[in-house]
C-alpha cells in the first residue's frame, strides 16, 4: 500500500524574480508503506526540497504531495496533521534543542499534538529508550550532552510524535564512526518495532547500503530513479556518471567484471563481498 | 630531513569547572615529531583528545606538562605567539565560523593585515594564495554565496597567506558533503606537494588518512598506533576496537585472511585489492 | 522567506557615485542635510530637489527605489504635517470648523516640510543604495580616525560593525532553518493565537542564541590563530584612493550649499 505519494510534484523558488530556480521538476513517484527508503543527491539536486513537501512545510508551485491517497494541501488548516503524521528531522538537529530538560525536550512535539499527560510520558520514555537514551538522562539539561547524544535527543523529539513516516536528513553527518554506527543501528531497531515508514538522506553509500531497501536518487531537479536498492547498485557506472560515489566495494567488483572476473552478483556490502568470493573459491577447488 | 614539530611528554588536563573537582586530563603523555614537508593524518573518534592536541599547535592551548616547539619556537614563548602562528596556521572545521569579512579577498587579507604586511606585498600575497586554492574568480564575492567547500577554501588561503611551514586542520571536511570534501582535500594535497608544507590533518574519516605520508591513531588521549596508512589499517581489529573504519577493501581483505585465503593484508586502494582477488583466483 | 529579504539596500553598480571614494560620499551626503535645512523658502528647495535628482539621475538607480525607501516613512510624514497643519494659528485662515482651522502658514509649513524630508531620505538613501555597507563602515573607520587620539573605539566599533555585517546573512539562514524545524515539531509560528505564537517564539530564539554565541567563541579563536590583536599597526587591503571626480563632486555640492544659503538670503 503506497503511504506517500508524489504526482508531477514541481517546485521553484522566487518565482518571477531573475533568482528563480525549479528545485523539483516534475517528480512522481510512490512510497509503499513500512518500506527504509535511502535517499541521495548531490547539493542541490533538489533532495532536500522534495523531502519538506512530504511534510508540508513547502507548498508545491504544481502537482501534489499524497498522504495515505489524500491530498495533503486539500484542506490547509489541516497541515499541521500532516506534520505530525510526517516527521521530519532536520540537518544538525541538535540546533533545534531549547528546552531546560531532555524529557521536556522529547516533549515538545507531542505537547504541540494536544496529547495529555501520561501519554506524553509514555511516549517519551519509549522513543528515548529507543534511540538509545538512558533514564536518567531525561532530567539532565540537554546542553550538558555530548555531540552525539545531543542528536539522539533530536531525533527523539520527531521520534516521539509518532509519525507514520519518519524523515531523516543526514542524521550522522559531522559525527565519527562509533557515533554514526550507534545513530543507525537504532534507527533500523526502531524500524523493526514499530514497521513505520522510514526515509533517511545520506551522502554516504556504504551508509546506504547496508541499512535500505530502496533507494531514491534526484539528480539535477529531477527523480533519477527509485528502486530497489540491488537495481540500483547494477547501475553503478550511471549512478557515477551524475557525480555520486558508489561504495568502494561496488567499484572493485565492477573493475572485477571488467576485467573478466564476473560473479554475476551485484556487491555493495562487505559481508556480502566476502560470502561471494569464498563460495566461489570453495567451487572452484572442488572443481 | 628536520623536524618541523617536536612534542615531548605533553599532558594536558581541563581546569575543572567547580572547586574541589580533579582536572579532566585530556592529553596523557603525548611524544611525536613531524618532519618538513610530511602530510601526517592525525585519526580518532571524538574526545580522544585529536582537537586539544591540535590545538596545542599553535598555542591556543598550553601544555600543562611537556613541551610543544613548532620550527624551533616552544609554544609557551609568549614574545614569538605572532611568529608562531605564522608558522604554523590552523583551518577550523565550521567553515562560517572562521571567515571574518564579507568580501573574500579582504577576509584572505586578514591575517596580513593584523601583521602589518605593506599593501603592495599583500596585494601580491593575497591572489596568489586565491590563485593556489582556486578561489581567484571569486575574490570579490561575498562568502555567503559561496558553498562550504568553497569556504573552506577561502580559510585555506587566508592561511596560506601567511605563508606557513605549516596547516593544522581540525576536520576540515566533518560540515562538508562529498563534493566539498573532494575540493578541500585536493587543495591540501597540493599544497603538500607544490608548496612543500608540512600537512596535519585532523579527522575521522579513515579515507582521507588512507592517502596520506603517515596516520597517526589516537584514543584516550594518547597515540596508540603511529605508522605508513598500510600497516595502520592492516591491524582492522585494533581500529574496529576504539570505533574506527577502515577502508571497505582492507577489511574485505581482513575477512578473507580469517577465513584462510592468502592475501596481504595491507591493502588499501581499490587497485591493490583488484590485483590481489585477481590473484586468488588466478592460482 | 526569510532568506528572500535584502540586507542593506545596496544596489552594485558602476556608475560615477558608486565609484566615489565613499569618505567624501558620506562628508558629502552631510553638507547636503545641511543645505536641506540652510534654504528657508521654495527656490532653495527646488535647488535642493535639482541636485538630489540629478544626483540620482548620475547613479541609473532608477527613481522607483526611493519611493520604496520613502514609502515605510509615510505615515509619520502625514502626521507630521496634519499636526503642523492644524496647530500652525498665524496667518490667513483658509478653513475653519468649530476649533480647527488651516492657515496659509499651516499649508506652507506642512508642505516644506513633509518636501524636505522626503528630499533627505532620498539623499541618504543614494548614499546606502550605491555604497556597500562594508564600504561605508570602512569609510566611516577612517573618517572618525583622528577620535583614535582621545582614546575612542574607533577601530572596535568598525570590526564590530562589519562582523555583524558578516553574520547578518548567516543568521538569517540559520533562522530560516530553526523555524523550519520547530514548526516540523508542531510549532506554530505563523498561525494560531498570539499568546502560543509568542510562547513558541522561545523555541526559536533560543537555539539562535546559543549558535549565535557558540559561533562568536569560534570565530574568535580563528581570529586569534590569524594573529588579530586589535587595531594597532593593522595595513588595509582595501585602499580608499581619492581622484579628481571625488573633490569635483565635493566642489559641486559646496557651490549648491553656497547658492542655496545666498539664495535664502536674497529672496
Amino acid at each position: 500500500m503506497a503511504i506517500l505519494e508524489t504526482q508531477e510534484l514541481t517546485y521553484t523558488y522566487s518565482v518571477g524574480t531573475p533568482f528563480e530556480k525549479t528545485a523539483v521538476d516534475h517528480v512522481s513517484l510512490s512510497i509503499d508503506e513500512g518500506e527504509m527508503v535511502g535517499v541521495m543527491g548531490h547539493t542541490g539536486s533538489g533532495k532536500s526540497t522534495l523531502i519538506q513537501h512530504f511534510n508540508g512545510l513547502l507548498r508545491p508551485t504544481s502537482g501534489k504531495v499524497l498522504l495515505d491517497g489524500k491530498d495533503i494541501w486539500e484542506d490547509k488548516d489541516r497541515i499541521r496533521d500532516v506534520r505530525f503524521k510526517v516527521g521530519l528531522v532536520f540537518q544538525y538537529p541538535e540546533y533545534q534543542i531549547f528546552e531546560e530538560t531532555v524529557f521536556k525536550d522529547i516533549a515538545f512535539g507531542p505537547k504541540n499534538m494536544g496529547l495529555d499527560e501520561a501519554e506524553i510520558k509514555r511516549r517519551v520514555l519509549a522513543t528515548a529508550h529507543d534511540i538509545g537514551l538512558p533514564e536518567e538522562l531525561l532530567e539532565r539539561s540537554p546542553f550538558e550532552l555530548s555531540g552525539g547524544q545531543k542528536r539522539r535527543v533530536a531525533i527523539a523529539g520527531v521520534m516521539a510524535m509518532e509519525p507514520r513516516v519518519l524523515i531523516l536528513d543526514e542524521p550522522t553527518a559531522g559525527l565519527d564512526p562509533a557515533g554514526r554506527d550507534k545513530i543507525l543501528e537504532h534507527i533500523k531497531r526502531y524500524h523493526e518495532r514499530t514497521k513505520n515508514t522510514i526515509l533517511i538522506v545520506s551522502h554516504s553509500m556504504e551508509d546506504i547500503a547496508s541499512f535500505a531497501d530502496k533507494i531514491l536518487v534526484m539528480s539535477r531537479a529531477k527523480l533519477f530513479c527509485y528502486d530497489e536498492t540491488v537495481k540500483v547498485f547494477a547501475r553503478a557506472d550511471e549512478i557515477s556518471e551524475i557525480g555520486l560515489d558508489v561504495p568502494q566495494i561496488t567499484r572493485v567488483f565492477g573493475e572485477l567484471r571488467r576485467r573478466g572476473l564476473d560473479f554475476g552478483k551485484e556487491v555493495f556490502t562487505v559481508g556480502y563481498a566476502r560470502d561471494l568470493l569464498l563460495r566461489q573459491l570453495n567451487e572452484r577447488k572442488v572443481r | 630531513m628536520e623536524n618541523i614539530i617536536e612534542i615531548k611528554g605533553l599532558h594536558f588536563a581541563y581546569e575543572p569547572d567547580e572547586e574541589g573537582k580533579e582536572p579532566v586530563e585530556v592529553l596523557k603523555g603525548i611524544d611525536l615529531d613531524i618532519k618538513q614537508g610530511e602530510f601526517v593524518a592525525v585519526l580518532g573518534h571524538n574526545g580522544c583528545g585529536k582537537s586539544t592536541l591540535a590545538k596545542h599547535l599553535n598555542a591556543i592551548l598550553l601544555p600543562t606538562e611537556g613541551t610543544v616547539t613548532v620550527d624551533g619556537i616552544d609554544t609557551k614563548d609568549a614574545d614569538k605567539l605572532f611568529e608562531l602562528r605564522q608558522r604554523a596556521g590552523m583551518v577550523f572545521q565550521n567553515p562560517d565560523n572562521q571567515i571574518v569579512s564579507s568580501i573574500v579577498e579582504e577576509d584572505v587579507a586578514f591575517a596580513l593585515e593584523n601583521l602589518g604586511v605593506p599593501y603592495e606585498e599583500m596585494r601580491r600575497r593575497v591572489d596568489e594564495s586565491l590563485r593556489a586554492v582556486g578561489m581567484y574568480e571569486y575574490r570579490m564575492h561575498s562568502p555567503s554565496q559561496l558553498s562550504g567547500g568553497q569556504k573552506q577554501r577561502v580559510a585555506i588561503a587566508g592561511i596560506i597567506a601567511m605563508q606557513p611551514k605549516c596547516i593544522i586542520l581540525d576536520e576540515p571536511t566533518a560540515m562538508l558533503d562529498p563534493q566539498g570534501r573532494k575540493e578541500v582535500l585536493a587543495t591540501i594535497h597540493r599544497m603538500n606537494r607544490e608548496q612543500g608544507i608540512t600537512i596535519v590533518l585532523i579527522t575521522h574519516y579513515m579515507d582521507e588518512a588512507a592517502d596520506c605520508d603517515r596516520v597517526v591513531v589516537m584514543d584516550k588521549g594518547k597515540v596508540v598506533l603511529d605508522n605508513v596508512p598500510e600497516k595502520v589499517f592492516s591491524q582492522v581489529e585494533k581500529l574496529k576496537a576504539i570505533g574506527l573504519d577502515v577502508p571497505q577493501v582492507t577489511e574485505l581483505v581482513w575477512e578473507l585472511r580469517k577465513a584462510g585465503c592468502d592475501i596481504s593484508p595491507e591493502i588499501i586502494s581499490e587497485e591493490e585489492c583488484v590485483a590481489a582477488i585477481e590473484k586468488l583466483f588466478a592460482d | 522567506m526569510l532568506k528572500d529579504i535584502t540586507i542593506g539596500q545596496y544596489f552594485p553598480g558602476n556608475s560615477i557615485i558608486h565609484r566615489l571614494d565613499p569618505r567624501f560620499k558620506i562628508v558629502i551626503t552631510l553638507i547636503y542635510i545641511i543645505m536641506l535645512f540652510s534654504g528657508g523658502n521654495y527656490i532653495c528647495l527646488a535647488v535642493g530637489a535639482a541636485f538630489t535628482f540629478g544626483a540620482i539621475l548620475l547613479s541609473r538607480i532608477p527613481v522607483k527605489m526611493f519611493w520604496k525607501s520613502v514609502k515605510p516613512l509615510l505615515p509619520f510624514l502625514v502626521i507630521t504635517a496634519v499636526l503642523n497643519l492644524l496647530l500652525m494659528s498665524s496667518g490667513e485662515v483658509l478653513w475653519k470648523w468649530k476649533f480647527l482651522r488651516i492657515t496659509e502658514d499651516g499649508l506652507n509649513t506642512s508642505l516644506f516640510m513633509v518636501i524636505r524630508i522626503v528630499l533627505l531620505i532620498m539623499g541618504t538613501s543614494l548614499l546606502t543604495y550605491t555604497t556597500s555597507p562594508i564600504t561605508l563602515t570602512d569609510a566611516i573607520e577612517r573618517l572618525l580616525s583622528p577620535l583614535r587620539k582621545v582614546k575612542f573605539p574607533v577601530h572596535e566599533l568598525a570590526m564590530m560593525m562589519s562582523i555583524a555585517l558578516r553574520f547578518i546573512p548567516t543568521l538569517i539562514e540559520e533562522t530560516d532553518k530553526i523555524m523550519s524545524a520547530q514548526k516540523a515539531r508542531g510549532a506554530e509560528i505563523d498561525t494560531g493565537s498570539f499568546a502560543t505564537r509568542a510562547k513558541n517564539l522561545i523555541s526559536i530564539l533560543v537555539p539562535l542564541f546559543i549558535s549565535a554565541f557558540r559561533r562568536a567563541d569560534e570565530l574568535a579563536t580563528a581570529m586569534e590563530c590569524r594573529c588579530y590583536h586589535g587595531g594597532e599597526g593593522r595595513t588595509r587591503l582595501r585602499q580608499l584612493k581619492s581622484a579628481p571626480r571625488d573633490y569635483i563632486a565635493l566642489a559641486v555640492t559646496v557651490l549648491f550649499l553656497v547658492g542655496v544659503i545666498v539664495l535664502g538670503k536674497l529672496v
